[in-house]
C-alpha cells in the first residue's frame, strides 16, 4: 500500500482552546430556534391561564372565543380530560410518596397561578391571543397554601384530597447505613464542652430564566408525529410522551433544534408540550406554541426553595464531629419530571470535602400552591454547598481562626484519596490543598485581609468583606445502579456512535443534547485525537431522535464525563473494526500493526494506511478479508461506574457601602479542579456563566409571590437577572487531578461555578458585617437587608427581614386616558 | 373594529420591502414573520433583555418595542446584514474569537448593541462597555467574554 | 406578546394631532416614543382603540435657546437630549440624569416629553425637571397653556394634561455654571431607581449660594426637597454641613414599599443620596 504523506497534525486537539464550530450560524443569525419553524397550514396556540393560586373552576364559556375570526378550536380541561394523561414524574423518592394527578390542562381545579385552563387554536398567533382574551372562566377561590413552613404544618392544604401537604420524607443516617457513627452522640458530646452550631438558612425560590422562551411545534402529518421543542431532553421527552399519550414510541420523533439555554429549566415534560401535541392530533395540522417571557417566568418550573435546619457538632478546637441536616423542600403544586429527587441530590453533598464522622440527613417534600420546582443549575448540590460553607465560616468565627484554616483542618488530605465519605460515596481523587493555595495567591488573600483590617480600623463607611467557599460536587449523572437504588425511573448511561464516511469525513452521534455547551467542538476534539482525523472533518449530530436514536440527554454535568466516555468507546471500536481490514490492505498481521494519529502502520516499516483510505476501501468493499462486514461504524453505550468529583476553592471580595447597604464586587478568584480539560475556552465560559448565576442567587434573584399567590417577579423588571454592568471580570484558574473513573480523566464543569459562588458571596457579605454583630443575611442579600442587618442593634429588624411583596408599578394598567404619553423610560 | 392594515416600506439589510401590516405589529414580528429575518429574536415582553436589538436608521433599538409602522421609511440592519462578501463584521469575529456566546440566543442583540456602542465610543473602557450593554441580558456567559470580545473589536478598529 | 388591535395615526403637525385626539376622545393613547407604552400594550394592560404617534411631528423635536431658558421639544429623544450642547451648558443636571435613564436602546427611542408625561414616579426625569423649575407647555383644542412642574405631576401616572391635550415642550430656566449630579440607587443596572436624587448647586467659593434638589421615587410623584434647599443656602460645601441639610430630605415624603425596599429604608436612602448628590454637584 501507499505511504500516505498527508498525515493529520500530531499536535493533540485535546487541551487546545479551539474556537467553537457552533458559532458561525449563531453570530450571523442563521439559527434554527423552534419558534422559527413555519410549516404549511400551521396553527398557533395561545393559553388561557389561571390568575388564582388555588380555585375551583366552576364554568368556562369559550363560545365567544370559538366564534372569533380564524379560530379553529378551543380546548378546555373538560374537553381533553379522558385523553390528556398525567404529566410524568420519573422520580418517586419513597414507596409511599403522595402526589396529585398533574394534568396538562386543569380540569376542575387549579393549583397554582399560571396553570393552563384552556387553549385557543387559531390560524395565527395574533388571532389565538385575541381569542384567548375572550375565554370566560368562572373560578371559586380556595384557600392557598403559600408559605412553606405553614404548608408543612398542614394549616392550609394545597390539594385537599391528599389530606396533607407532605409528599414524602427521605432519610439518610450514617449510623444506619454503616458509613459513620450516630449523629446524636456527636451532638450531645459537643453540647458538653465542644461547639454546637444550630442555624437555619433559607434557599429562596429561583427561576432558571434561560434566554430562549420555550417553544414547541408538532407536525402530525406523515407516518411519524414530529415534535420540535426547546428542550434539554429530546429522548426523555419522546419516551415520556409515548408512555403517557398513548402513542407508540416508534411513531414519535422529537427534535431539539437550536436551544437557547436550559440550566435545568428545560429538563421537563411540560404541559405546553403535551397540549401542543394534543392540538396537532385533534386538528391534523402542524401546531406551534411559543411562550411569552411572563408565561415562562410564571409557568416554567422554578428551582431551589428550601428551609435548611442545620446542626453542626465540633470539638472546641474546631474539628467537626457531626452534621445533622433537616430540610423542608417546596415542591410547588405538582411533581414535575424529577421534582422530588432534586433536594435528595444534595443529600450526599452536605458533608462536602470534610471528614465528618457522623451524618444525618432528612428531607420533607411539601406541596404549596405555587409553580412546581424542579432542576435548576446545580440541583440540590448548591443548596448543600451553601449550607456547609456558611457553617464552616460560622465555625471559624466561633473558634476564632481564619475561615481557610478551619477548612484545612477538616478537609480530606490529598493523600487520603480514594476516600469513602460519611454519605456513602467514594471520592476517587482530589487535591484541596493545591487548589486552595493557588486560589489564595491568585486572589491576593493576604493583601485583601490587610485592606479589610485598615478599613475596619479607620471606620471606613465602605467595608470590605472576604468570602471563602470550597466545594465538591457529585456530577456525571449517573451510575444506573445508584439511580435504581434511589428509585429513579431510568438509568444514567449514555450512548454514542461514530460513522466513517467514504470521503474521509466522520459523523459523530451523541445521545447528549447540547443547548449552548459547545459539545460539537469538544467532541470533535476528542474524536480528532482518537481517530486521527482533522477537527474540521468531524460533524457532531445530536438532538433528533431519528438521528440520535438513543440517549439520556444533557443535565447534571454529564455530557462530557458520561457522553464523552461513550464516544471514546465507540471510537475505539471503530479502530478495532478497521484493524483487520488495515492488516489485509497492508498484507501484514493485525498483531504487527500500530495505530497512531489516524494511521495504521506496520511496526518497524514505513508501510501504513490512513483511516480515510480504509473507510473508502470499506465503502467499495471490493477487497475485504473473508467474513468481515463492510462497515467501520460503531456504537457504544456507557454506564458510569461512579460519579466524579470536581472541586475548587472560590474567593470573593465585596465592598459594602454601610450607609446604603449597596454591594460592589471587587474581585472574584477561583481555582477549580475539573480534571483534564478538553477545551479551556469552553471550560472558562462554563465557569464564568456559572459564577454569575450563583452570584445572582446571593445578591439579586428571587421569585416572590404575594399573599394571594401571584408571582410578583413575573417579568425581567422584577426578576433581577444581572447585566454586564452589575458583574466583573473574573480570575479563574485550574489545578488538575485527573478523574480515575473515565478514560479522558475529565470531571464535570457545567454546574461548578454556580455551586461554589453563592456561599462565597454570602460569606463575604457576612464577613464585612461581622464587626456590626451580624452573623447572617438572608438571600438575596439586598441592600435593604444588608442595611437593616447593620442597624439591627439599633432596633431595625435583622437581615432576614421580609421584603414587601409588591413590585414597582411601571407597567401597571394606566388609570387615565390620553394624558399618559407612555414613552417613559 | 375594522381589521385595517397600513402600507409600509422598510429597507432591511439593504433590501427594500413594501408590505401591509396591522398597526399593532411589532417591528420584531414584522422582521421575523413577514421579512423572514428570524435571526432577530424575542426574549421578553418588557424591553429588558435586548435580544431583539437591531439598528433603525443607524442606531440601536429594541425591535420588540417599536411598531413596524413607526419604522415606515426607515432602514433596518439586523444581525443577518452584517457579514459582507463572506467576511464577518469585526464584532461578529470578536464574539467568535473570544467565546462571547454559548447558547447564542442573546447574541444577535448583543452584537448589534456592541456595534452601536463602538460607533458611539470607539475606545471604551471596561466600565463603559459594561454600562453600554446594560440593556442586554445574557444567561450563559456571565458577560466576561462578551466584554473581552468588545475590547478585541475596539482594538481592531484602532 | 402582541397588543390588542388599534387604529393608528401619525400626524405631522401638532394641530392635526390635537384634532385627532379630540375626535378619538378617551379611546386614544398618545405614542411618544413608546418605550413604556408598548410594553403596557403588549401585556394588554391597556387596549386603546386608537394610537396617535407624535413621532412624525418635526416641530416637537430639538432644543432651542429662549433667552433665560432652554426649551426642549417633547419628542426629543433621550439620546439627543443627552448629546445636546445647550442642555449640557445650561441644564447639566438633565444631561446627567438622562445618561442614567434606562439603557442605550431605550434612550434612542424614548422621548423627553413622553417620559415626563408617563409620570412614573420612578422615572429619572421628573426630579431634575422639578429641581430646575421646568414648566410644561401643553396644547389642546382651546389653545396652549403652561403649568409649573409641581402642578404638572398630580399622582402616580397622572399629570395635569387633560385628555385632549398634548405636551409639546418643556421650558427649563438656565442654570448656567451650576454644578449638577444625579445620584441613582439601583440593585441591578436595568432597574428603575429605588431612590434617586437630583441636585444642582451654585457655589461661590466654598459656599453654597443656591441649591436645587429633586427626589425620584419618594412618593407618587417626583418631589422637590425644598427644606434641604433652604438649609443649604450659605452653608460651606463640606460633608458635615451638607449632611445636616440632607437629613431633611425625607421629611414629609411618603415613599412606596416594594420588593426593593420599604418606606423607612427609602427615607434613609434619600438622606444619604441627597448628601452625596449635593456634595458631588458642589464639586466637593
Amino acid at each position: 500500500m501507499t505511504v500516505t504523506e498527508d498525515r493529520p497534525s500530531v499536535e493533540p486537539e485535546i487541551g487546545q482552546a479551539r474556537k467553537r464550530k457552533e458559532d458561525y450560524r449563531l453570530i450571523t443569525g442563521r439559527t434554527r430556534w423552534t419558534d422559527n419553524i413555519v410549516l404549511p397550514g400551521m396553527l398557533h396556540l395561545a393559553m388561557v391561564r389561571s390568575p388564582f393560586a388555588h380555585a375551583t373552576i366552576t364554568a368556562i364559556d369559550a363560545s365567544e372565543a370559538r366564534n372569533a375570526p380564524n379560530v379553529v378550536a378551543v380546548l378546555t380541561g373538560a374537553d381533553v380530560a379522558e385523553v390528556q394523561g398525567p404529566l410524568p414524574c420519573a422520580w418517586p423518592i419513597t414507596e409511599d410518596q403522595k402526589a396529585p394527578v398533574h394534568p396538562a390542562i386543569a380540569v376542575d381545579r387549579v393549583a397554582f397561578a399560571g396553570e393552563v385552563v384552556a387553549v385557543v387554536i387559531a390560524r395565527s398567533a395574533v388571532a389565538a391571543r385575541d381569542a384567548a382574551e375572550l375565554v370566560d372562566v368562572d373560578y371559586e377561590d380556595l384557600p392557598a397554601a403559600l408559605d412553606l413552613k405553614d404548608a408543612a404544618a398542614d394549616t392550609t392544604l394545597a390539594h385537599p384530597d391528599l389530606g396533607t401537604n407532605t409528599s414524602a420524607t427521605w432519610i439518610f443516617d450514617s449510623a444506619e447505613a454503616g458509613t459513620g457513627s450516630p449523629v446524636e452522640d456527636a451532638i450531645s458530646t459537643a453540647r458538653d464542652g465542644g461547639i454546637l452550631l444550630e442555624r437555619e438558612y433559607r434557599q429562596q425560590r429561583l427561576i432558571p430564566a434561560f434566554m430562549e422562551p420555550r417553544s414547541t411545534v408538532v407536525d402530525p402529518t406523515g407516518e411519524q408525529i414530529t415534535m420540535w421543542s426547546a428542550t434539554q431532553v429530546p429522548h426523555i421527552l419522546k419516551i415520556m410522551l409515548a408512555m403517557t399519550q398513548g402513542i407508540p414510541e416508534s411513531k414519535l420523533r422529537v427534535i431539539a433544534p437550536d436551544v437557547g439555554g436550559g440550566f435545568g429549566g428545560k429538563l421537563q415534560v411540560t404541559p405546553e408540550e403535551v397540549i401542543t401535541l394534543m392540538a396537532a392530533r385533534r386538528t391534523g395540522k402542524p401546531c406551534k406554541y411559543t411562550e411569552t417571557r411572563s408565561e415562562s417566568l410564571m409557568a416554567g418550573h422554578h428551582g431551589r426553595d428550601q428551609w435548611q435546619k442545620l446542626t453542626l457538632a465540633a470539638t472546641a478546637d474546631g474539628t467537626v464531629t457531626g452534621l445533622k441536616v433537616e430540610l423542608l423542600a417546596d415542591m410547588g403544586a405538582y411533581l414535575g419530571l424529577v421534582t422530588p429527587g432534586i433536594p435528595i441530590l444534595g443529600a450526599f453533598m452536605f458533608n462536602a470535602i470534610y471528614k465528618f464522622p457522623a451524618y444525618h440527613f432528612s428531607c420533607t417534600n411539601i406541596f404549596t400552591n405555587k409553580t412546581w420546582t424542579d432542576a435548576y443549575r446545580g440541583a440540590g448540590r448548591p443548596e448543600a454547598t451553601f449550607a456547609i460553607e456558611r457553617l464552616m465560616d460560622e465555625l471559624a468565627h466561633e473558634v476564632g481562626v481564619d475561615p481557610l484554616a478551619i477548612r484545612e483542618k477538616n478537609w480530606i488530605k490529598h493523600e487520603e484519596f480514594p476516600f469513602a465519605t460519611v454519605a456513602g460515596l467514594e471520592y476517587d481523587s482530589g487535591n484541596y490543598e493545591a487548589a486552595t493555595a493557588k486560589a489564595r495567591e491568585l486572589f491576593g488573600y493576604d493583601e485583601l485581609r490587610a485592606e479589610q483590617k485598615r478599613r475596619r480600623e479607620s471606620g471606613d463607611p465602605v467595608q470590605l468583606g472576604i468570602g471563602v467557599s470550597t466545594f465538591t460536587e457529585m456530577c456525571g449523572l449517573a451510575p444506573s445502579r445508584v439511580l435504581g437504588s434511589l428509585n429513579y425511573g431510568a438509568g444514567g448511561w449514555e450512548h454514542a456512535s461514530v460513522r466513517m464516511l467514504p470521503t474521509g469525513k466522520v459523523e459523530v452521534i451523541t445521545g447528549t443534547s447540547a443547548h449552548g455547551q459547545g459539545h460539537a467542538t469538544a467532541f470533535s476534539q476528542i474524536i480528532a485525537d482518537r481517530l486521527g482525523v482533522a477537527f474540521d472533518d468531524i460533524e457532531v449530530l445530536h438532538g433528533d431522535t431519528q438521528v440520535s436514536h438513543k440517549g439520556l440527554d444533557t443535565y447534571g454535568s454529564r455530557s462530557l464525563v458520561v457522553g464523552g466516555e461513550a464516544l471514546v468507546r465507540a471510537a475505539d471500536k471503530v479502530i478495532e473494526r478497521a484493524r483487520p481490514i488495515a492488516a489485509h490492505m497492508l498484507e501484514a498481521s493485525a498483531d504487527d500493526l500500530d495505530f497512531e494519529a489516524g494511521r495504521f502502520s506496520v511496526r518497524g516499516t514505513d508501510q501504513g494506511v490512513a483511516m480515510a483510505e480504509i473507510a473508502l476501501a470499506v465503502f467499495a468493499a471490493h477487497d475485504l478479508p473473508d467474513g468481515v462486514e463492510p462497515s467501520l461504524d460503531a456504537e457504544a453505550t456507557y454506564d458510569p461506574v461512579n460519579f466524579n468529583y470536581p472541586h475548587g476553592t472560590h474567593l470573593c471580595a465585596l465592598e459594602i457601602d454601610t450607609e446604603t447597604g449597596g454591594v460592589r464586587m471587587r474581585k472574584y478568584a477561583c481555582v477549580d479542579d475539573i480534571g483534564n480539560v478538553i477545551n479551556p475556552l469552553i471550560v472558562a465560559g462554563q465557569v464564568h456563566g456559572g459564577l454569575v448565576q450563583g452570584i445572582a442567587q446571593a445578591l439579586w434573584e428571587e421569585a416572590v409571590h404575594d399573599d394571594a399567590g401571584t408571582l410578583v417577579s413575573a417579568s425581567f423588571v422584577d426578576y433581577l437577572v444581572p447585566t454586564a454592568a452589575d458583574t466583573i471580570s473574573f480570575d479563574i484558574e485550574h489545578t488538575t487531578t485527573p478523574a480515575l473513573t473515565n478514560s479522558l480523566g475529565t470531571k464535570g464543569v457545567g454546574e461548578a461555578g454556580t455551586i461554589a459562588s453563592t456561599p462565597a458571596v454570602v460569606n463575604a457579605v457576612v464577613d464585612a458585617l461581622r464587626p456590626f454583630g451580624v452573623s447572617d443575611v438572608r438571600m438575596p442579600c439586598t441592600p435593604e437587608r444588608i442595611w437593616k442587618a447593620i442597624h439591627a442593634r439599633d432596633g431595625a429588624d435583622d437581615g432576614g427581614g421580609a421584603t414587601a411583596e409588591a413590585a414597582m408599578p411601571h407597567f401597571d394598567e394606566d388609570q387615565a386616558g390620553a394624558n399618559d404619553e407612555g414613552a417613559g423610560r | 373594529m375594522s381589521r385595517t392594515t397600513v402600507p409600509v416600506t422598510i429597507t432591511v439589510d439593504g433590501t427594500r420591502y413594501t408590505d401591509e401590516v396591522e398597526p399593532r405589529t411589532l417591528l420584531v414580528h414584522y422582521l421575523r414573520e413577514q421579512v423572514g429575518k428570524v435571526g432577530t429574536v424575542v426574549g421578553c415582553d418588557t424591553s429588558n433583555c435586548g435580544a431583539c436589538t437591531v439598528h433603525l436608521d443607524g442606531r440601536s433599538v429594541k425591535s420588540c418595542n417599536v411598531l413596524a409602522v413607526q419604522a415606515d421609511g426607515s432602514e433596518i440592519t439586523t444581525v443577518e446584514g452584517l457579514e459582507k462578501d463572506g467576511v464577518l463584521h469585526p464584532v461578529q469575529q470578536a464574539f467568535h474569537d473570544c467565546h462571547g456566546l454559548q447558547c447564542g440566543y442573546c447574541t444577535p442583540g448583543m452584537i448589534m448593541q456592541s456595534i452601536d456602542l463602538l460607533n458611539e465610543n470607539p475606545d471604551p473602557s471596561e466600565e463603559e462597555i459594561r454600562s453600554g450593554l446594560e440593556g442586554n441580558l445574557c444567561r450563559c456567559t456571565g458577560y466576561h467574554n462578551i466584554v473581552k470580545a468588545v475590547q478585541q473589536a475596539a482594538g481592531g478598529a484602532r | 406578546m402582541i397588543p390588542a388591535q388599534f387604529e393608528y395615526a401619525a400626524p405631522t403637525t401638532v394641530e392635526e394631532a390635537v384634532r385627532l385626539l379630540a375626535e378619538a376622545g378617551d379611546e386614544a393613547k398618545i405614542l411618544a416614543g413608546g418605550q413604556s407604552l408598548l410594553p403596557v400594550l403588549r401585556m394588554r394592560l391597556n387596549a386603546p382603540e386608537m394610537v396617535i404617534d407624535l413621532g412624525r411631528i418635526e416641530a416637537l423635536r430639538g432644543v432651542r435657546d429662549d433667552g433665560d431658558a432652554i426649551v426642549v421639544g417633547a419628542m426629543t429623544t433621550h439620546a439627543d437630549v443627552h448629546a445636546d450642547p445647550l442642555v449640557r451648558e445650561h441644564a447639566a443636571l438633565v444631561t446627567e440624569a438622562v445618561s442614567h435613564l434606562a439603557d442605550p436602546q431605550v434612550r434612542h427611542r424614548g422621548t423627553f416629553g413622553g417620559a415626563l408625561a408617563h409620570a412614573d414616579p420612578a422615572g429619572d426625569l421628573g426630579a431634575p425637571a422639578l429641581a430646575l423649575g421646568a414648566t410644561f407647555t401643553m396644547v389642546g383644542p382651546h389653545g396652549s397653556r403652561t403649568v409649573e412642574g409641581e402642578d404638572f405631576f398630580e399622582d402616580l401616572f397622572t399629570t395635569a394634561l387633560a385628555e385632549d391635550e398634548i405636551l409639546t415642550e418643556i421650558r427649563i430656566p438656565k442654570h448656567t455654571g451650576w454644578g449638577a449630579h444625579y445620584e441613582k440607587f439601583v440593585r441591578v443596572a436595568h432597574q428603575w431607581p429605588i431612590v434617586a436624587v437630583a441636585a444642582a448647586v451654585r457655589a461661590e467659593g466654598g459656599t453654597i449660594a443656591e441649591a436645587r434638589v429633586g427626589l425620584t421615587n419618594m412618593g407618587s410623584v417626583p418631589l422637590r426637597a425644598r427644606a434641604v434647599e433652604d438649609a443649604l443656602v450659605g452653608k460651606p460645601a463640606t460633608a458635615e454641613a451638607v449632611a445636616e441639610a440632607a437629613a431633611l430630605a425625607a421629611d414629609g415624603t411618603q415613599p412606596p414599599s416594594d420588593l426593593n425596599g420599604d418606606a423607612d429604608y427609602r427615607r434613609h436612602l434619600a438622606t444619604v443620596l441627597t448628601r452625596r448628590a449635593v456634595l458631588a454637584a458642589a464639586g466637593a
